[in-house]
This record gives C-alpha cells, sequence and structure tokens, in this order.
C-alpha cells in the first residue's frame, strides 16, 4: 500500500533539493591529476625522509645537509657542485622542468612504522612527488613498498641491504648506493691476501634484513676464500651495550670478528671489541683481527682511534681525486665546513639523478621517471662511470676497500682508500640467489 | 533512542556528526594559504585519529571503569596488527577477515595476560603488563623473527599465496573491491576536501565502538566494575567476586585495541613491532588521561588532540621556523627559533610532556573538563538569574 500526496509545498522543496544536486558539480571544481602529486603551481616538492633521533641520526643529519644542498644547486643557488661535472647536461640550475624545488623533511627514527607514517604524510599533506633517504635497510624496504603503493618514486639512500634492489625490489624504487654482496665481493680477496687463507672467523650481526644479508654474503664470500665460520650470532638493532655478545667471542677459537654493524652500534661494538683487548691478542698462533665490511667516515670519527688498521669497504669517500669529487667536496665544505661522508655523496647523487631523469624525461609522471633512469650511464658524479640496471634499478659502479687511517692529519682523515675494486669484480646477474624471489612489477603513477 | 537516555544520544550524534564532518573540521585553512600547515585533513592523519580514538575508547573501559592501569595496551594493538598482515598474506587483501582474525586474537592473547596479571591489583598490575608487552616486543624481534619479519616489519610479498584472492583483486586492502587507499577531493575555492575510504571504515568502527561503549558505561556490568574502582574488598565481603568482572573489562579492552591493529593494518598493509614497545602503550594511557579518563567522550577527544599536534608540531623544521620568524631581527630570531626548534620536529614529545603536565596539574578531569568549565561559565554568564535561583536549595 503507498500513499503519495503532492502539495506544493513539497513539489517547490524538492525541486529547490533537486536543483542545488545539480548545482553541486558546478561549485565543486575537481582538479584531475594525470598523476599522484603533480606540480600545478611554480613548484616541485621533494620528500626528504632522513633518521633524526634512533642509533643512525648521525647519517640522518649529514643526509639532509646533502639534500639540502643539492636542492640549492638544483635552484641554481651556490657553486652548482656536481652539476657542473655530471655527464648529462639536462639540468641548467633553474629547478626542475622549470619549477623551483621546494622539500619536506620527516624523521624515520629508524623505525619502519614511523618512517612510513612520515612518509605518508608527506604524499599525502605535502604533495610529495620523490621520496628520498633512509638509514637503514629495513626502512628503506618498508618505505619503497609504501611509494609503490601510493604512486611516487623512491630515490633509497644509505641502505646496502641485498633485498632492496633483490627480494624487496619495486618498479618506483631506486638505488645509488652499493650493497652488502658488492662489500663482500670486494672485500674477500683483499681480507685473504692480508690474513691468509686459513682463518676462523666469528660474526656479530644486526638483527634485520641488512645485517642477514650482509653476513649470509660474508660468509659466501669467505668461505670460498677458505676460511670457516665459527658463530653468526644476532644483536638487536637497539642494543648499546655488546659486551655479553663480546665474551664469547675469544673462547670460541675463532681469529678474525667480523662485525656486520652500521652506525652508533658499530661504534659501540668496535669500541668494546678494542677495550676488551681483543686487537691485542693472538689467537691460534696468528694476530686477532676485527673486520667491519661497511665502513663510513661518521662511524670512523665515533670510533676514533680504535678504526686505526681496520679494513672495509665504501661506497665513496671524499679523498678520491676525479672532478665530481673534487667539486662536490669543495661545495658541501665551502657549506658547511666538514667534508662530506658516502651517506651525503649518495642522497645528493639520488637527488640530482631523479632531477635529471625529470628534465630528460620531460615529465615528473613516475611512469616517466622510471624508464628515464632504467638503463641509464652516467659519469661525473664521484663514482666513475655507473650503470642504472634496468633489472633491478641497481647502480653498478666501483667499490672501495677502505682502511681506517693510523696516521690521521685531522678528525676528517680517518679513512685510506686501500684499494679500488673494479665494478667488474662486483657484477652479479639478477637472478643471482642472494637477490632471487623478488619482482619489480609495473611502475606506478597512482593514477 | 537505540537504547540510550537522551544526553548519551545527543553525545553519540555529536561525535557522529563529527567524524562524518572530520574531513572539512580538520581542514579548516585554504591548502596553499600559509596557515594550510596547520590542516591535518589528510587520510593518514585522520584515519590515524579513528583508530587510536578505537584504542583508547577501549583503554578507557578499563582503566576508566576498574581503575586498573595498564602499561601493556600495545602488546593487543601489535598482536591485532600482526594477524592482520598474516591473513593478507595468506587470504588475500579483503579487510574483513583480517579485522575479525585480529580481534579474536587479540581478545585470546588478553585472556591470557589477564589471567596472570590480574592476580595482582596497582601498581604490581601495571609493573606485570608492562613485562608481558615487553616480553611481547623483544620476542617479535628475535625468537618470533618467522612470524614477524623482526625490525624489517612483517609485509605482503608477491608470491604470498592470498588464496581468496581472485584474479582481479586489488592489490591493496580492500572491502570487497573498494580500495582502502582511493579518496576523492573535492574543491571548493581554494580549499581541498579529501574525502578517504579508509578514514570512513575507520570511522563506522570508531562509531560501533564508542556505541558499546556507552552501553557498557551505563550497564549493571558497567557498574560493577565501577564498583570494583571504588572499593574492590568492600565488593568482595558482600560476596561478589571481582575477578570475573575484571577480567572481562581487561579482554573486552584487548579486543578493542586488536581491532585498533588490524584497522592500523588495514589501512598500511606492514606491521613493525615497535608498535608493541612501552612507549606506545604509554601513549594510550596518555590519551585517555587527557581526554578525561572515565568519561565516554574523553579518550576520543584526548586521541584527536595527541595524534593532531603530532602531525603539526612534528613536522615544524628549522627552516620553517626561521620563514615563520624572518620577520624578527636577527639577533631575536636565532634565539627565538633555538627555542622553539627544541619543541618542535623530533622534539615534539617535550611539547607533549609540557601540554600533559597542565591538563594534570591544572585540569585533573582531562579536556573533557576542562570543556565542561567553560560550558558551564557560559551558561552562568548567559542565564546567570535562573542558574542563581536553582542552585540555592539545601536550606540551612
Amino acid at each position: 500500500m503507498t500513499k503519495s500526496s503532492f502539495t506544493r509545498r513539497g513539489l517547490l522543496k524538492t525541486g529547490a533539493i533537486a536543483g542545488a544536486g545539480l548545482a553541486l558539480p558546478t561549485i565543486f571544481t575537481s582538479r584531475a591529476n594525470a598523476y599522484m602529486n603533480e606540480p600545478k603551481g611554480g613548484t616541485v616538492t621533494l620528500g626528504f625522509n632522513v633518521p633524526q633521533t634512533g642509533p643512525y641520526a648521525d647519517e640522518g643529519a649529514d643526509e639532509l645537509k646533502a639534500f639540502q644542498l643539492a636542492v640549492k644547486h638544483l635552484n641554481g643557488e651556490g657553486d652548482g657542485g656536481m652539476l657542473n661535472t655530471f655527464s648529462s647536461k639536462a639540468l641548467t640550475g633553474n629547478g626542475v622542468l622549470g619549477k623551483k624545488v621546494a622539500y619536506v623533511t620527516g624523521d624515520t627514527q629508524t623505525k619502519s612504522d614511523a618512517a612510513r607514517a612520515s612518509a605518508k604524510s608527506m604524499i599525502e599533506k605535502d604533495g610529495a612527488v620523490m621520496i628520498s633517504g633512509g638509514s637503514s635497510s629495513g626502512v628503506a624496504v618498508a618505505v619503497q613498498g609504501l611509494c609503490q603503493e601510493a604512486g611516487v618514486i623512491f630515490m633509497a639512500g644509505l641502505t646496502h641491504s641485498n633485498d632492496t634492489t633483490g627480494k624487496d625490489k619495486k618498479a618506483n624504487g631506486f638505488r645509488h648506493f652499493f650493497d652488502a654482496y658488492m662489500s663482500a665481493a670486494a672485500l674477500a680477496p683483499v681480507l685473504s691476501n692480508q690474513y691468509g687463507k686459513d682463518r676462523k672467523f666469528y660474526m656479530l650481526t644486526a638483527d634485520y634484513t641488512w645485517g642477514w644479508t650482509q653476513a649470509a654474503s660474508m660468509k659466501e664470500f669467505m668461505e670460498g676464500e677458505g676460511w670457516n665460520m665459527v658463530a653468526d650470532v644476532k644483536t638487536p638493532l637497539a642494543s648499546t651495550d655488546f659486551s655479553s655478545y663480546l665474551t664469547p667471542v675469544l673462547n670460541s677459537g675463532a681469529d678474525v670478528l667480523i662485525l656486520n654493524h652500521y652506525g652508533g652500534n658499530m661504534v659501540n661494538s668496535l669500541t668494546q671489541a678494542v677495550q676488551f683487548g681483543m686487537r691485542d691478542k693472538q689467537v691460534n698462533g696468528k694476530q686477532f683481527e676485527v673486520v667491519v665490511p661497511l665502513i663510513s667516515e661518521l662511524m670512523a670519527k665515533g670510533a676514533g682511534k680504535n678504526i686505526e688498521g681496520i679494513l672495509g669497504s665504501s661506497n665513496w669517500n671524499w679523498k678520491l681525486q676525479d672532478e665530481g669529487t673534487k667539486a662536490f667536496v669543495k661545495s658541501y665544505g665551502t657549506e658547511y665546513g666538514v667534508p662530506p661522508s658516502q651517506a651525503a655523496q649518495t642522497c645528493y647523487v639520488q637527488t640530482l639523478l631523479y632531477a635529471d631523469a625529470c628534465e630528460r624525461a620531460g615529465s615528473f609522471d613516475p611512469c616517466a621517471v622510471v624508464p628515464a633512469l632504467e638503463g641509464y650511464e652516467f659519469d661525473g658524479l664521484g663514482n666513475g662511470k655507473t650503470l642504472y640496471r634496468a633489472d633491478d634499478h641497481q647502480c653498478f659502479k666501483d667499490v672501495l676497500v677502505v682502511q681506517g687511517n693510523d696516521k690521521a692529519q685531522n678528525e676528517y682523515d680517518l679513512l685510506n682508500v686501500f684499494e679500488t675494486t673494479p665494478v667488474e669484480k662486483v657484477m652479479y646477474e639478477p637472478d643471482n640467489p642472494f637477490f632471487a624471489g623478488g619482482d619489480l612489477g609495473q611502475c606506478n603513477s597512482g593514477a | 533512542m537505540l537504547g540510550l537516555n537522551k544526553k548519551d544520544f545527543s553525545l553519540f550524534v555529536f561525535v557522529t556528526i563529527f567524524m562524518a564532518l572530520a574531513p572539512i573540521i580538520f581542514n579548516l585553512f585554504p591548502t596553499d594559504s600559509a596557515l594550510g600547515f596547520f590542516n591535518g585533513g589528510y587520510p593518514d592523519m585522520m584515519q590515524r585519529f579513528a583508530i587510536f580514538a578505537i584504542f583508547a575508547i577501549g583503554f578507557n573501559i578499563l582503566f576508566g571503569l576498574t581503575g586498573y592501569l595498564s602499561f601493556g595496551h600495545a602488546a593487543f594493538l601489535g598482536v591485532g596488527s600482526y594477524a592482520a598482515v598474516w591473513m593478507f598474506k595468506l587470504l588475500g587483501y579483503n579487510i574483513i577477515p583480517a579485522i575479525v582474525l585480529s580481534i579474536i586474537v587479540s581478545g585470546l592473547f588478553s585472556v591470557l595476560i589477564g589471567w596472570i596479571s590480574l592476580r595482582r591489583s596497582g601498581i604490581y598490575f601495571s609493573i606485570l603488563t608492562l613485562a608481558f608487552a615487553e616480553m611481547s616486543f623483544r620476542l617479535a624481534y628475535s625468537v618470533l623473527t618467522p612470524l614477524t619479519n623482526g625490525e624489517t616489519g612483517l609485509q605482503v610479498y608477491n608470491d604470498d599465496p592470498q588464496i581468496m584472492a581472485g584474479a582481479n583483486s586489488p592489490d591493496a586492502p580492500h572491502l570487497f573491491g573498494i580500495k582502502m587507499n582511493s579518496a576523492s577531493t573535492i574543491n571548493v575555492g581554494p580549499w581541498d576536501f579529501t574525502f578517504p575510504v579508509g578514514y570512513y571504515v575507520c570511522a563506522i568502527l570508531m562509531l560501533i565502538s564508542f556505541y558499546l561503549s556507552i552501553r557498557i558505561f551505563r550497564s549493571p556490568f558497567g557498574l560493577m566494575l565501577r564498583a570494583i574502582k571504588s572499593n574492590q574488598t568492600r565488593m568482595a565481603y558482600t560476596g561478589l567476586n571481582p575477578r570475573p568482572y575484571t577480567l572481562a573489562a581487561f579482554v573486552i579492552s584487548g579486543m578493542y585495541a586488536g581491532l585498533a591493529g588490524g584497522l592500523l593494518a588495514a589501512m598500511d598493509p606492514l606491521a613493525g613491532a615497535e608498535r608493541m614497545q612501552w612507549t606506545a602503550s604509554g601513549e594510550v594511557v596518555i590519551m585517555t588521561i587527557l581526554g578525561g579518563a572515565g568519561t565516554l567522550f574523553g579518550p576520543v577527544l584526548g586521541a584527536g588532540t595527541i595524534k593532531y599536534l603530532e602531525n603539526v608540531f612534528s613536522k615544524m623544521n628549522e627552516g620553517l621556523l626561521h620563514s615563520w620568524f624572518s620577520f624578527l631581527p636577527d639577533w631575536l630570531e636565532a634565539p627565538v627559533v633555538w627555542l622553539i626548534s627544541a619543541f618542535t620536529g623530533e622534539g615534539w614529545h617535550l611539547t607533549l610532556g609540557a601540554l600533559f603536565m597542565v591538563v594534570i596539574i591544572f585540569l585533573p578531569g582531562g579536556l573533557v573538563e576542562g570543556f565542561q568549565r567553560i560550558w558551564k561559565s557560559t551558561r552562568r554568564k548567559t542565564s546567570g538569574d535562573d542558574d542563581a535561583n536553582a542552585k540555592v536549595t539545601p536550606a540551612e
């Protein structure tokens, strides 16, 4: 049973509502975007997501300085730095694609959750088209996944885990920094030359993706050199006291200690190992040695005299003598009064590479930027000839084996380049078992 | 209406309207204006607001009614998140099984922890729950790595089974095909209002949770819980065993936390162990007390305040402060920026601490008490005479 009654008042009401409904679309003008966060005004926003607190805070602060310097150079301020030595001449110091570069910063706290929240607010609130930074592989992997889902480009900062461009690689993510596999490939021949073939090693490993892949790579290559592993002990990333992990080392029969630690972790574990007198011990009739596969200037500074003579690997060092390095060290030094660390260099270069790719692609659209970076060969950014491989979005370049300087002239002269391992020695196939299982997927523009 | 008295019903309607219009309320300022910085109306912030409101509402059922201060509620949040992500990995990205399982798993987990912890009360109970939460956090980092993926955080990979996912299922958490991360943006003049799907899913669940909490507060069961708070010993002497009631309250609030954890994972399919850390447990305690423990609306208000302040203060970096204070002379600008930067950016917890202290000292009943005082004083001003007449009742 239905009851309908048309009244004049009812009709007027309905008419008014319907009219308002029809008028709505003309009030709400939708600004359709071709892709996520398409810059519409005179600026383009980049998001720099670095650890400002936690064990990697020093690296984060340095990365942020480098990002700020890169933005200055892109906008035509300062002396231009590596823009002058970069093999591509697409960037002219006039912003990117005629838009002034602006940036927002966030704190990852070296925690995946916090880093993702911070990156999300950069994308959703500040309209960032690219996220860069991260000083931890766990964070880099988490944020890279987020950027893939959201449809923005992720230019990884300092992340050394194999997984970043292996198991967890994503089409929207790119890494300039080298990885654990390359470190191990470069270090293994040097270590067996220096310390002999018949060695037993003990590893302390930071318990997350980077530590795991670093430990696995070191094990693979050192056993390839005829060394034997005694134990691989995982330590939580948040630990500051490693004495309970170090005590068993000397009684284990091992004569080499490999510290798969980074940042504040490594400073603490190395310092404590030296305090335990490990470097003065003789075990199995041989000198006890400590190896730190991934060393940075900031860690060397933190560890002070303890770093002397220690072997490790680096992505880059400010003492290199190529044109790109000289230009970068000069403009960074003028700006901040200290030489840059490798974390700073990789972040600076990543920002430039992204800007250059946008310029060459003629768009900020992630699906235009990705092909511009894939298979791209460049030079003049401090690492010599470099290739961005299309299969896994990983850069391939020479790897430095470095040694703690025992004749340091000043507080920045802490690492010497012991040997430069050419890129052919550290190159691997995309389907290498250490990197297998991942899938780049399709680029996502978030449209 | 809905089994609520008039006052509660109007509160519920108010909260419903607030949640529905939150994308507009949080975006008061035009997007490109200088004040646009203070906008909080972007999806992630609003989702967190709704989710943490659920968490705090649940916590308030335990703390506000029984007075049992749990310092380990983040453990249930974390367990809920892990359960939800596992559902994504095994079954597929539909959020329904994920959320259901996260509530069930955290419910079971809270039965276990509650059963042991509730043998003690007061400070001992707090320490026990804190210990359990820290234990869960450490386990998630170390021994349980195969289950939690440790430091990296549990996430969904392309080669996960996802047996319920069809060929065309979305590649992100969804509700029968509607993706959580989709949103529609409406531009009104210089304003941009974003209406995210994920937020409204959270908001609806939050309103259901809020309604349930009102019903619990007004039920005989709620009265029993209040009796435990006022004097547990007296209650025991009258022949009532308080333990089943406290355990029930503990499990209910654990399930609320599980729901919040499941939703966190549904909005962003990654579960990190940091969610279980004691700082996360502390956060919900602060939210509840800041808003007003034991009140219905307090936890919602506390969650909103903290999430909004976090969003605004943690994003103020030194560059921004310099641009704001550039009108000051140089000798004054530097110290002002230095002083303020200690309270912003990564130091925003200082601001939170200061605010918390102010509220605790001057408004022990939380922000709700503050609003009630303001409300009373305005009413007194407008209709002073009537109130004055009504007040003079005790005849001496």
